[in-house]
Formats: structure tokens, C-alpha cells, sequence
């Protein structure tokens, strides 16, 4: 089959590999008709991600149609069209009993610290992803939705990581009606945040980023404020003077390692490497906060260490929450958000682009080029189908 | 809006900064009908309608848990396990096993408890020996790697073009003063 092949930072291209096939009784082969391309698909491409090994194939958010299944398999055949969460997860251990799907102590052998991800590196489990033909999905009666036929497969494939985790980083930050709630990143997940603040009663949202295209989309996607960090002299000091001297009620890291921002975080962290990723939103995060505010984390950060305020935490007394999201659990309330029309998850796609093309399609994200904010990739054997089924598929 | 004041022994000093002022009960906070025109507000404000909180739910819902104990993958390919964990996990991923020196160094790695700073740093330098071992795959699958259609140079054309002639010209530049420097020492 095609799929995207790893070759080493800023290297990938289109190749061919075997077929997936089942390895455990629980298992379905998914035959994937799209796939996206994710902010944290760039921490591998850049290289930043320990144990991301050359042949690997990335892609933890697609859709697909069930081609063979597992003998324990009960609630999936051949044909259903299934949404799979990007967290792979076996539905019974102590974790997943509590609803922490994305912290499965059952998928993911190689490290105990991070549940398993398709298409993450061998550090989440070593799957391959579904940036591909067709992907093995294990424990298939636990982890993929099946697609109700009133949803858009561009709204299904947003709800497999983006919609979700914007929605968690939201709601991890315990908003309370009228907050003032800061976001970092105006890619894909911060603008979900920011919907998603709104909808749980936000009386101000901002929205802080640097590349300009990103931050007019997310003003006017989400309604919200926005700040191009270049242009401000303190980011903690801007923030305090925007509310009152007061700083935000909530802010929401929707970053992770990659940031931009400063000169000696970026050397550390990002090219140093002497810290799991550059530290900067989170510095900000704990400094633009109010004293006895939340901060919620969904950047994704490796898994060292990183240099963080750590004592103004402390003085002013601040309650971080964090995770991967949960994404099965947020699903049945998110689709009645999409069918209420209270959000839209597809308008945020910009680019479609045959899997062949893959290695340009990685570039134009990295590099921010064409005013991308979300890239979907089709497989050739989807394409023939689509043509088939045109109006049957919406 | 001037404040002086003076301390004693610190004559001839004088403050002049602005008061802070009374702290007010907080920022202003819009009213519902300030927002009444933002698509979906509220439409979460009771948080019975939030799906993760609280953060750990029993049991869990949405989902059907296979019956009595997972059954356990076999083992097929060389799995490399934490030491944080008894042993191997009932599901696991098998693709690209680890092989060559990085595999080596990948093995060694795994001595390392996640908790160990040379576990990582190990793993970070095996992917970088994988990287070289990759492009000696491909040579000798006759395969020669387009590394600039690998970093997307089409795109970067297409997009990008400014950029790209003047990476272009930099490169050439430093090739040609390089070869001009490599010719002139012999002399
Ligand atoms: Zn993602
Ligand atoms: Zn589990």
C-alpha cells in the first residue's frame, strides 16, 4: 500500500509497504479515505520526538471503512465507516475504567508516562499511522465511532484529535461565565479552544500567535481578540493591561515545544535540546495568569524537562490541569454541538492534497506557507471511491 | 496623577510614580447581551454538559469493554519494553523493530528507566544514526533519495519562491567561495 514514510527531520515522502494485517484478536484493518496532518505530527518532522524510527508512518486522525476484523470483534463488520480517536486505547485497564482513554496502560509497552498514538513514534506505542492506505486499529470495539450518516467524513476526521483536544484545553480550564481566557497558538487546536471557551460561558477570548494569516482566520472563525506576540513589547505585561491589570482568569497552552518567541528558549529547547521542547508558552501561561487562576495545557512537550516559573506557581497559587484528550468521551456531546451548528469544523480545512504528495504537503504546513491552518490528506484508493459514491457521500 | 513623598534620611529623593489606585472587585466582565451575538455562547455554561469533567469518571461511558481478560498479542518481532513496567503489554506496535547500530543503541537505551535523562538522550542519537542507515537502505535498494522532493521542494516553489532563489543563491555562494578556497591552497 502507499503511506507516508519517515526518512529523518524535514524528510518524508510518499512509498510503498506491506498491507497492515491482524496481529490481535481485537484488532480491524481500516481502510483510511482521509487523514490529516497535525500540529504534533511536526514534532516528528522536526525531528524533536525520541524513538521516531525511519520507515515510520505518521497520522493519528483519520476515517475510514472497515475492512476485516479481529474474531473478538463484536460491534464492527466490513463496510462501517468509523471515526478513530487519535489515542489508542483497550477500554478495561485502571486508567481507561476512569474514562482517561488517553492514558491507556494496556497499548503501549515502550513507555509508561504517555498512552499510545497512531503514527507517533515508538515512544507512543510504534503504530503506524494513518497518514497511509490502511491502518491497523487494535481493541476495534473500544476505540472507533461509528460515522452517524449525518456527518460530514471533513467534520468526522476534525473530531478524531482537534475538535477534542481544543474542547478539553477549554474545558480543563474550569471556565466560569464571564472569564477573560488567553490562548496560545492560533493553529487548528487553539482555534477549537477558543469556540469552545465561548461555549462555556467566556466573556473575553484572546487569542496570541505570530503568523499573521493565523491570527485574522482564528478573529474571525472564532469571534475572538487577537495579539501578534511580535508586536508586543512583554507578553505578561500586555496581558495585564488588556484586563485590567488584573491578568487572565484562564490561559491555555495550545503549543507545546515548537514554540516561537524567545531567543533562549529556542536554543535550549529546540535546537540544544537541552530541555523536551522550547518552554515559552509555558512561561507565559503561568506569568499572564491571575493569582488563583487555571492553567491548561494541551502543547505537546517531550518527555525531560522544561524550565518553568515554577515559584510564581507556587505564589500565586495557580491549579495546572493537563492532558492528551480523552477524545471518546467528548464525542457524542461534540456532535450535537456540530448538528446544533455551534461549530463547524470543516471550514478550517484550507488544504486537501493526494497522499503522493505528501513531503510538499508536511512543507506547506511547517513553513506556514499558502495561509495553511489544516491540511487533509486522500489516499488513491479513497479517491476512486469518492468518485464512485459522490452524492451518497455528501 | 503625581505622588511625592519622602523617607527619612533619603532627603532630596523623590518617587514619582503614579498610585496604583483602589483595586476594583476585577475586570469588567461583559453582560450576556454583549454576547448575546457569539455562535454556541453558553451553550456549555452548566457543567453537567461538560463531557471530562470531573477528569476521572467510573465507570468510564461511551465505550464496550471486551469481556474478562484482553487476550495477549504474540510476540513476533523484538519489542522494546520500559523498565517502569513488569513486562510486555497485552497490545502493542510492531512495525519497524529495532535493527543495525541504532537498533543497538536503541536496546541500550532501554536499560534506562523513563525517568533517566540518558534513556532519551540515547534514543534522540539512535534516530539520528537511523537516519544515515536509511539512506543506505535506499542505495542499496538501487534507490537514490530525492532528499529536496523529500523536504518538499516542489511546494516551496510553488509558495515560496523568494525564498528558496535566495537559499539558492546563499548555498551557491558558499559552495563557490568553499571550492575557491579548496583550489587556492595548494598553491
Ligand atoms: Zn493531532
Ligand atoms: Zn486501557
Amino acid at each position: 500500500m502507499l503511506a507516508m514514510n519517515y526518512r529523518g527531520p524535514y524528510r518524508v515522502r510518499a512509498d510503498y509497504k506491506p498491507d497492515p494485517e491482524i496481529e490481535h484478536p481485537g484488532d480491524a484493518i481500516v481502510r483510511v479515505l482521509r487523514s490529516c496532518i497535525c500540529g504534533s505530527d511536526l514534532h516528528l518532522y522536526h525531528g524533536m520526538v525520541p524513538d521516531t524510527r525511519v520507515g515510520h508512518t505518521f497520522g493519528h486522525e483519520f476515517v475510514g471503512e472497515v475492512v476485516d476484523v479481529g474474531r473478538d470483534v463484536q460491534t464492527l463488520k466490513a463496510g462501517d465507516r468509523v471515526l478513530v480517536p487519535f489515542n489508542l486505547f483497550c477500554g478495561s485497564c485502571f486508567f481507561c475504567q476512569r474514562e482517561l482513554f488517553g492514558n491507556c496502560h494496556n497499548t503501549n509497552p515502550e513507555a509508561t508516562a504517555v498512552g499510545a498514538i497512531y503514527g507517533y513514534s515508538h515512544t507512543a506505542g510504534g503504530y503506524d499511522g494513518g497518514q497511509a492506505e490502511y491502518v491497523r486499529v487494535p481493541m476495534a470495539d473500544v476505540g472507533p465511532l461509528p460515522i452517524p450518516d449525518d456527518l460530514h467524513l471533513d467534520d468526522a476526521v476534525l473530531l478524531t484529535d482537534a475538535v477534542p483536544t481544543g474542547y478539553q484545553a477549554a474545558e480543563m480550564g474550569d471556565i466560569q461565565e464571564g472569564d477573560t481566557v488567553v490562548i496560545f497558538g492560533a493553529g487548528p487546536v487553539g482555534i477549537f479552544a477558543a469556540k469552545s471557551a465561548w461555549l462555556m460561558g467566556a466573556g473575553r477570548v484572546i487569542v496570541v500567535d505570530e503568523v499573521e494569516y493565523r491570527l485574522e482566520f482564528v478573529k474571525r472563525y472564532a469571534q475572538c481578540e487577537v495579539v501578534n506576540f511580535r508586536e508586543v513589547n512583554d507578553m505578561a505585561e500586555h496581558i495585564k493591561k488588556m484586563t485590567d491589570w488584573m491578568g487572565a482568569d484562564v490561559t491555555i497552552d495550545c503549543v507545546g515545544g515548537d514554540a516561537a518567541g524567545s531567543i533562549a528558549q529556542t536554543l535550549t529547547g529546540r535546537l540544544m535540546k537541552m530541555q523536551a521542547g522550547a518552554s515559552t508558552v509555558l512561561h507565559w501561561a503561568i506569568n499572564c495568569v491571575r493569582k488563583g487562576g487555571n492553567v491548561s495545557i494541551v502543547g505537546v512537550y517531550g518527555p525531560t524537562f522544561n524550565m518553568v516559573p515554577m515559584g510564581n506557581v507556587l505564589n500565586k497559587g495557580l491549579t495546572i490541569r493537563a492532558n492528551q484528550a480523552s477524545v471518546k468521551r467528548h464525542l457524542p456531546r461534540l456532535i450535537e454541538h456540530i448538528r446544533e451548528g455551534r461549530l463547524n469544523p470543516k471550514e478550517i480545512i484550507t488544504h486537501r492534497v493526494p497522499l503522493e504528495e505528501v513531503a510538499d504537503a508536511y512543507h506547506i504546513f511547517s513553513s506556514k506557507l499558502d495561509n495553511c491552518i489544516k491540511t487533509v490528506l486522500i489516499p488513491p484508493s479513497a479517491r476512486e471511491v469518492q468518485a464512485v459514491n459522490a452524492t451518497a457521500l455528501h | 496623577m503625581e505622588h511625592h513623598h519622602h523617607h527619612d534620611g533619603d532627603a532630596g529623593h523623590v518617587h514619582a510614580h503614579p498610585l496604583q489606585g483602589d483595586m476594583a472587585d476585577g475586570p469588567r466582565r461583559p453582560s450576556r447581551e454583549e454576547l448575546a451575538h457569539i455562535n454556541g455562547w453558553g451553550a456549555d455554561l452548566d457543567r453537567k454538559n461538560r463531557p471530562a469533567i470531573l477528569m476521572e469518571r467510573t465507570p468510564a461511558r461511551f465505550i464496550h469493554p471486551h469481556e474478562g481478560k484482553l487476550p495477549q498479542q504474540p510476540e513476533n518481532v523484538e519489542i522494546l519494553v520500559s523498565t517502569e513496567r513488569p513486562g510486555i503489554t497485552p497490545i502493542f506496535g510492531t512495525v519497524q523493530p529495532p535493527k543495525g547500530l541504532s537498533g543497538m543503541i536503541r536496546r541500550l537505551a532501554f536499560k534506562w528507566s523513563e525517568n533517566d535523562m540518558r534513556r532519551w538522550l540515547l534514543l534522540l542519537a539512535a534516530d539520528r544514526v537511523n537516519v544515515v542507515e536509511g539512506v543506505g537502505e535506499d542505495l542499496v535498494h538501487g534507490k537514490v533519495p530525492n532528499v529536496l522532493a523529500e523536504m518538499g521542494i516542489k511546494a516551496e516553489w510553488e509558495h515560496n519562491r523568494a525564498g528558496l532563489v535566495k537559499k539558492a543563491v546563499l548555498t551557491g555562494a558558499v559552495l563557490g567561495a568553499a571550492v575557491y578556497l579548496m583550489r587556492r591552497r595548494p598553491r
